[in-house]
């Protein structure tokens, strides 16, 4: 059209003429179809709601997030809920405003539970902590469970039904699923596909068999990117079936790990932890400690942990298996070529001979089946099952092979037989393995639908997205390692128009139920009776379902026809594990779980290649420098960066990194390496080509310095010189006295409140981190934040390595928080009073008047003072203000903040025990840190009160003040660490770099 | 400082007034230089540049205002950073004015009378741009007045154990009498302007602020007597103000800070920019405005001979600040000297050691003292010098201190230099304006050395 010719008069009278009725036009423009016209309704109504620009940081999401929320409200609303405003004239029972209630429900990774208990303040989900009563929590909760939280608020979260990414509603979706189950019912669900992750939820499995039932041709997947295929598989070469192997840490006096990280990853890395730190625990005198050997590829705490630690390659691990097992004669194998020295192997054989019963041989998760089944053989050997080890049938509904269902999946579509697919939950188009190619698939699916709590990379390549209800909004049910099965009870309506993966099946293959009527319908058909609602509501309350744990089975090894590998060439080797911080990815878009400085690394934000100091130094890069790593013609680029304790000539990628549809804050950081995974070999595989690049990027960490400097701040050693020196650690350094003073000490007549971390138990595994996080209401302040050092966290894990063998250091772990010192240096220099001590040695903060100059920080030895540099707390989110601890203040910009010792948790405390006209009881307080702790490192207490365990455990010879000998009295005081060599070993373990003080 | 030597004497040392000057030319110079002669070029250039930084300086103000303090570089462990080197820098700079206005004055030592003018303007505004930066420095600057001790309905005490406290008062305070010196001394020469003026509107305003001066016996008599009060008032705050800033530092627990050697060796610094300051100041406005006859070779050696002595000072500091690591015995004060001298900020400590203590060296040499080039150069490399000093002890102690975990490295920001470089934009502009409406040599002060003209003058003579 002639752009000076705006619109024809004739032309426009003609068309009005054409038309019949009455007609409506915007403007002469409209009738006369101009381009013009057509640009603008283009721009004005855009059939698609076109994604955030490029470029946005994820500081500005939180910006953001407010101005799309309120929209979201304006548009999102199909009907404005009817709504009776009126006051409670009859309190829903127990609902007292200001006090919080507790549920009990679970919290699921990888189709296990652990039970937690969901803090709600009238009517919001505010916090998670570990269920007590739960055998995979027993009170503790690692990072995952407690960020979960942020997920129920995550702006990002889907929240409407998609079809080929316009917005549809669930009526429509049931509509058109029904018509394709139609087709299906006619040809016995020959098409049709489940494809699930793991799965434990007795509920959803047994809706998914009777699924199957009524469709036989249809099949079921599971697909669970870091899941226990190895382990399966390991139980099923030795034993002949899969089994679910469980072990008694707190029974074991010697532990071997075959490149197992079971303090920190795993169904029970939680219960292990707890049971691991037992056997650990020294008091006075009786320092009975188990003994832990690790044999490890990527370092983990674990590693961290080990008494010896012996630095090798994935692919080694099994030679050193092989010559473990063949020492104790296991059937078949023979000893095979490996870097550990054959003394420390004898030593190793015959610490474990002499704790035959009590011993425990782990295998990895990552490592191949062969490993495994090694690692079960020597246990047989060693008479371990039954004692420290048994064995149970699986936890899952169906233990299958999840490498193999995926990849059966995916041949069946490339054939064309499926139609329909129904993807509960995952993200196999992001986190299959390169080779399944699973988002090209997809589109020869007719109709996939993909139910996921974000709409991912995989919803965007469905035809449907369905938004899943986040688990503190559903009825579900769960099992946890040991098979115990949790009734998952919801503490919130859905917050948008989600659903559960209950709820969707029922909707489309049965009645269409609530999610609540079917779990309770499946629990029906397990305690029929009278009594169902009574044992119903024990179950909630508990958070567990008694006697649902699974009994330990009678194994008998087979004569195995050992498979094992050729041993592994020289070469570079690439090793894949799921991120210590977002896991396999699905945690990408929580803010807490990024910014948390992941284990040993202390890195954010991103993954990096990981490499040690000798591979650094051949290939002549230094940290930040970009490299490239290529192998079977996918090649990532990415910061390498130097992990002290790695394996030579191998580097470590982490997992769930280089989402692109993960949501504001997971989106464009870090690189994918799935990308680099294969079926065959999904953990570690060889032929890896790196090559560096020149370029260099700042890389976001918490902590650039590897050592102490010779300073006495970890203090360890071992248990036989503990035993010959029970108070070395106080002889580390020269206290001042109270009689260096002038004055007299201040008088603590009521409660003293105290804290002590046994660093003996800590095994670095930050859940402390987060749990203070959630509770103390703090904020995210991204990655550019990070790197220029003002990350917000009130407690952080400091790392040392210690020794003198840069590759190959043992590792120190420290929880730093406001130490509370009596002597405060904060509170002197502070122009307005707003940093100062109250009458129970608390140092408090005063945020109402603090302007702000940073001064007390800068005094403060620890530097355990964080300063809100900018606007950092989201306080216009809607959504983020549901989440924040309304018991805690939400800090402004310019105000310093520190660790209170969770003083909101001291006065509710206190107020319970006015009341009832008593003193605070021992253990009243607990503070989230410690709540959170797996290895219950973390003591809180009255230290008035001599009888109390926080006294007791300062009265223990290991205890000492960091820094006390600055004269500022810290209230909270470490408990030295102490390691337990094999005496036939001693010479073996690094110079410790600390020495005596005089 | 004492100029005692008998080649000194015997050699004649130029006179402090140029022979060619009498009690008119004097006045008609000065004043004339306000009232009547055009703006040297060489200003308008160098104020075209002042006016752009000052521009930069709102900006700069106006950032951190808005976003907080996040927008300069500091972060966790280093809690201040530029803003607080800054600080100290212009505190100590102001510090020369004060020492040449009162402490001179009461020693006698007339041939400050053709530099006291300009340097109490100088200790003014570098007060004023050194109390921008705590004002700046804090999150919430809107409720930087809780600093300042009123009754109030919170019933909030300030802390007054905390050396901000003191720091309030000895900058306001600093600033009160600077003020009051300055402007008593003015009122004489502001009642030559106002006499001098042939404007209608200028009469006026320098009618007021002269404040009824006639010059009459009895005011002079009361002013001579004010002026020795202020004097006598303004002298104590030369070693009070900064030993009270060094508190800062000293009262702390830092290494690197906490050290008894502060509050003299932190005076003798400030004393040591101070000059420097004006040395630098007074080179260019001395040539662009002709004053040689007041302003004389000899006014800028005396000026440097107090440089190279408080530098020595100050330098002498440096070393005990070794020696005291050392001795310590401590952990921490090792490492914090050794990490000064070899750690990231390594150039930092070297560059300070040869701006202030390399550097002054050269003053030693008569032909140094008296080559307006060098001396000019000189002046500016201890300017820079007493900058460094200030930012190695603020960052160098901060960014490394007790426990390696929490190290880190800090990198200024472009508000950092923003407000740096804005400050000095800012400070010159205030120059240039006061050199444009107010005599900047004290007219009456001048005429003073009149009668002693013809003699030689030897300062050490003359205080007898």
């Amino acid at each position: 059209m002639n752009e000076n010719k705006i619109f024809d008069i004739e032309e426009i009278r003609a068309k009005l003429s054409g038309k019949e009725g009455r007609e409506y036009w915007r403007s002469l423009d409209e009738i006369a179809e101009t381009d013009e016209f057509r640009q603008f309704l283009e721009k004005e109504f855009p059939r698609e709601a076109s994604s955030l620009p490029e470029g946005y940081s994820r500081r500005d999401f939180l910006k953001v997030m407010g101005a799309s929320l309120s929209m979201a409200g304006l548009t999102a609303c199909i009907q404005q809920p009817e709504e009776r405003i009126v006051p409670y004239v009859k309190a829903p029972e127990m609902l007292v405003p200001g006090k919080p209630l507790y549920y009990a429900t679970a919290f699921v990774l990888g189709g296990y539970s652990t039970g937690v208990l969901a803090k709600s303040h009238m009517g919001r989900p505010t916090g998670i902590e570990g269920n007590p009563d739960h055998p995979a929590s027993l009170g503790a909760a690692d990072i995952f469970a407690t960020a979960s939280l942020l997920n129920l608020y995550d702006p990002d979260r889907s929240q409407v039904v998609t079809n080929k990414g316009t917005i549809s509603s669930w009526d429509r979706f049931v509509q058109s699923a029904r018509l394709q189950l139609d087709a299906q019912r006619a040809l016995k669900g020959a098409g049709l596909r489940i494809l699930t992750q793991n799965i434990t939820s007795p509920t959803l499995g047994w809706q998914i068999q009777s699924i199957l039932a009524g469709f036989p041709e249809a099949r079921w997947h599971q697909y669970e990117p870091c899941g226990l295929d190895n382990v399966r598989e390991g139980t099923a070469q030795l034993f002949g079936e899969y089994l679910n192997p469980r072990y008694k840490f707190d029974k074991a006096d010697i532990v071997v790990s075959l490149d197992a990280d079971f303090l920190g990853t795993g169904p029970a890395n939680v219960r292990h932890a707890h049971d691991f730190a037992n056997r650990r625990r020294v008091s006075g005198t009786n320092a009975a400690m188990n003994r832990l050997y690790c044999a490890e590829s990527t370092p983990t705490i674990t590693g961290g942990m080990a008494d010896h630690r012996f630095r090798m390659k994935a692919s080694e691990v099994e030679a050193f298996a092989r010559t473990l097992a063949a020492r104790f004669g296991v059937a078949g194998v023979s000893p095979a070529a490996t870097s550990v020295d054959e003394k420390v192997i004898g030593a190793v054989v015959s610490d474990l001979q002499k704790h035959r019963g009590s011993a425990i041989v782990v295998a990895g998760n990552h490592q191949p089946a062969v490993v495994h089944a090694l690692a079960h053989a020597m246990n047989a050997a060693l008479g371990n099952i039954g004692n420290t080890v048994e064995y149970t049938q699986p936890v899952e509904v169906q233990a299958i092979n999840h490498g193999e269902s995926l990849k059966s999946l995916a041949d069946d579509i490339a054939k064309g037989s499926v139609d329909m697919l129904l993807i509960l939950g995952g993200n196999p188009v992001y986190d299959a393995p390169a080779d399944v190619k699973f988002g090209d698939l997809l589109s020869k699916v007719k109709f996939s639908v993909h139910l996921s709590p974000f709409n991912d990379e995989t919803s965007e390549l469905c035809q449907w997205h369905v938004p899943e209800s986040h688990y503190l909004e559903t009825w579900s049910d769960a099992r946890a390692f040991d098979g115990t099965a949790t009734i998952m009870q919801p503490l919130i309506l859905p917050l948008y128009g989600t659903k559960s993966a209950h709820e969707l099946l029922d909707e489309l293959f049965e009645a269409g139920r609530s999610g609540e009527d079917v779990v309770k319908s499946y629990w029906k058909t397990k305690n029929a009776g009278a009594a169902f609602d009574m044992w119903w509501r024990k179950c909630l309350n508990d958070g567990v379902v008694g006697g649902t744990a699974l009994q330990p089975k009678q194994v008998a090894a087979r004569s195995v026809d050992w498979k094992f590998t050729a041993p592994a060439a020289s070469g570079m080797e690439v090793m894949l594990r799921p991120d210590p911080s977002v896991y396999d990815g699905r945690f990408a878009n929580n803010g807490w779980l990024q910014e948390l400085p992941k284990q040993i690394s202390r890195l954010t934000w991103e993954n990096v290649a990981l490499m040690s100091p000798t591979t650094i130094q051949k290939l002549g890069v230094k940290n930040g420098d970009l490299v490239e790593i290529s192998r079977n013609g996918a090649t990532v680029k990415v910061p390498a960066w130097t992990l002290p304790g790695h394996p030579d000539e191998s580097v470590t990628l982490h997992l769930g990194y280089g989402r692109t549809k993960a949501g504001r804050v997971g989106d464009g950081i870090g690189v994918n390496a799935f990308a680099l995974r294969t079926s065959a070999n999904p953990w570690f595989a060889g032929g890896v080509e790196i090559r560096k690049t020149g370029e260099w990027r700042k890389v976001a960490s918490t902590q650039d310095h590897w050592s102490m400097e010779g300073r006495p701040i970890v203090r360890e050693t071992t248990v036989d010189d503990y035993l010959a020196h029970p108070e070395f650690a106080k002889h580390m350094a020269h206290v001042p006295t109270d009689k260096e003073s002038f004055y007299p000490p201040f008088e603590y007549d009521g409660y003293a409140w105290g804290m002590t971390i046994d660093l003996n138990a800590c095994t670095g595994c930050n859940a402390c981190m987060i749990a203070c996080q959630s509770e103390n209401n703090i904020p995210v302040v991204g990655k550019a934040q990070v790197e220029n050092g003002r990350e917000m966290h009130w407690i952080r894990v400091d790392r040392y390595y210690v020794g003198n063998d840069l590759d190959n250091p043992e590792l120190a772990a420290m929880p730093v928080a406001c130490q509370h010192c009596e002597n405060a240096p904060c509170e002197p220099v502070c122009p307005v009073a707003a940093t100062t001590h109250d009458h129970e040695g608390l140092n408090v903060m005063t945020y109402n008047r603090c302007v702000g100059t940073r001064y007390c920080s800068n005094n403060c030895p620890y530097k355990v003072r964080r300063y809100n540099y900018f606007q950092y707390s989201d306080t216009k989110t809607k959504s983020l203000q549901l989440m924040h601890n309304p018991d805690v203040t939400v800090r402004n910009r310019g105000v310093m903040e520190k660790c209170t010792y969770c003083v909101q948790r001291i006065s509710a405390a206190r107020i319970e025990a006015k009341k009832e006209n008593r003193l605070i009881r021992e253990g009243e307080v607990v503070t989230a840190c410690q709540s959170a702790c797996p290895a219950q490192a973390i003591t809180f207490g009255d230290i008035n009160d001599k009888n109390s365990k926080v006294s007791k455990m300062k009265a223990e010879p290991r205890d000492y003040g960091l820094l006390s000998e600055l004269n500022t009295k810290p209230r909270t005081s470490y408990l030295a660490k102490l390691r337990n060599p094999n005496p036939e070993l001693q010479s073996l373990r690094p110079k410790a770099t600390t020495d005596h003080h005089g | 400082m004492a100029n005692h030597h008998h080649t000194d004497t015997l050699e004649r040392p130029e006179p402090l007034v140029a022979p060619k000057e009498t009690y008119g030319t004097i006045t008609d110079k000065i004043a004339g230089d306000v009232l009547h002669t055009k703006t040297p070029k060489a200003m308008m250039v160098t104020l075209a540049i002042t006016s752009g930084l000052l521009l930069v300086f709102v900006l700069s103000i106006g950032a951190v205002l808005l976003f907080g303090p996040g927008v300069w570089g500091n972060n966790n462990p280093v809690g201040w950073a530029f803003e607080i080197t800054n600080f100290v820098w212009w505190v100590g700079i102001g510090h020369a004015g004060t020492l040449i206005s009162a402490i001179l004055l009461l020693l006698h030592q007339h041939w400050r009378n053709a530099i006291n003018r300009f340097a109490e303007a100088m200790t003014l505004f570098a007060v004023m741009c050194a109390g921008l930066f705590p004002a700046l420095h804090t999150g919430r600057q809107w409720l930087d007045y809780w600093l300042i001790p009123y009754p109030n309905t919170m019933g909030m005490w300030v802390n007054f154990r905390s050396p901000l406290i003191w720091d309030v008062f000895a900058v306001t305070t600093y600033l009160t009498v600077s003020f009051m010196f300055w402007f008593v001394g003015l009122i004489p020469d502001l009642a030559a302007m106002r006499d001098k003026s042939t404007k209608h509107w200028q009469k006026v305003i320098y009618g007021i602020l002269a404040m009824g001066w006639r010059g009459s016996a009895h005011h002079w008599h009361r002013y001579e007597m004010s002026y020795l009060l202020l004097a006598g008032l303004a002298t104590p705050l030369v070693v009070s103000v900064h030993s009270v800033v060094s508190f800062d530092f000293a009262v702390s627990l830092l290494p690197g800070w906490h050290a008894t050697i502060f509050p003299p060796y932190f005076v003798a610094g400030a004393i040591y920019s101070g000059f420097a300051m004006v040395i630098t100041l007074m080179i260019p406005a001395r040539k662009w405005y002709k004053l040689e006859s007041f302003i004389t070779d000899r006014h800028l050696d005396y000026m440097a001979k107090i440089m190279l002595a408080t530098g020595l000072i100050v330098f002498y500091g440096y070393l005990c600040e070794l020696f005291f690591a050392y001795y310590s015995g401590s952990l921490y004060e090792h490492f914090m000297m050794k990490n000064r001298i070899f750690g990231p900020y390594w150039w930092s400590y070297w560059l300070l050691i040869f701006c202030n203590g390399l550097t002054p060296q050269l003053l030693w040499f008569k032909k140094v003292r008296t080559n307006i080039v060098l001396l000019f150069i000189i002046s500016i490399v201890v300017n820079v010098g007493m900058w460094l000093e200030r930012f190695v002890i603020v960052v160098t102690s901060l960014h490394r201190d007790f426990l390696p975990s929490s190290w880190d490295m800090f990198h200024p920001t472009i508000w950092d230099w923003g407000l740096y470089l804005g400050t000095i934009g800012f400070f010159v502009w205030l120059i240039y304006m006061f050199v444009r409406v107010m005599p900047m040599i004290s007219i009456f002060e001048i005429k003073h050395l009149l009668p002693w003209r013809g003699r030689i003058i030897d300062t050490s003579a003359d205080a007898n």
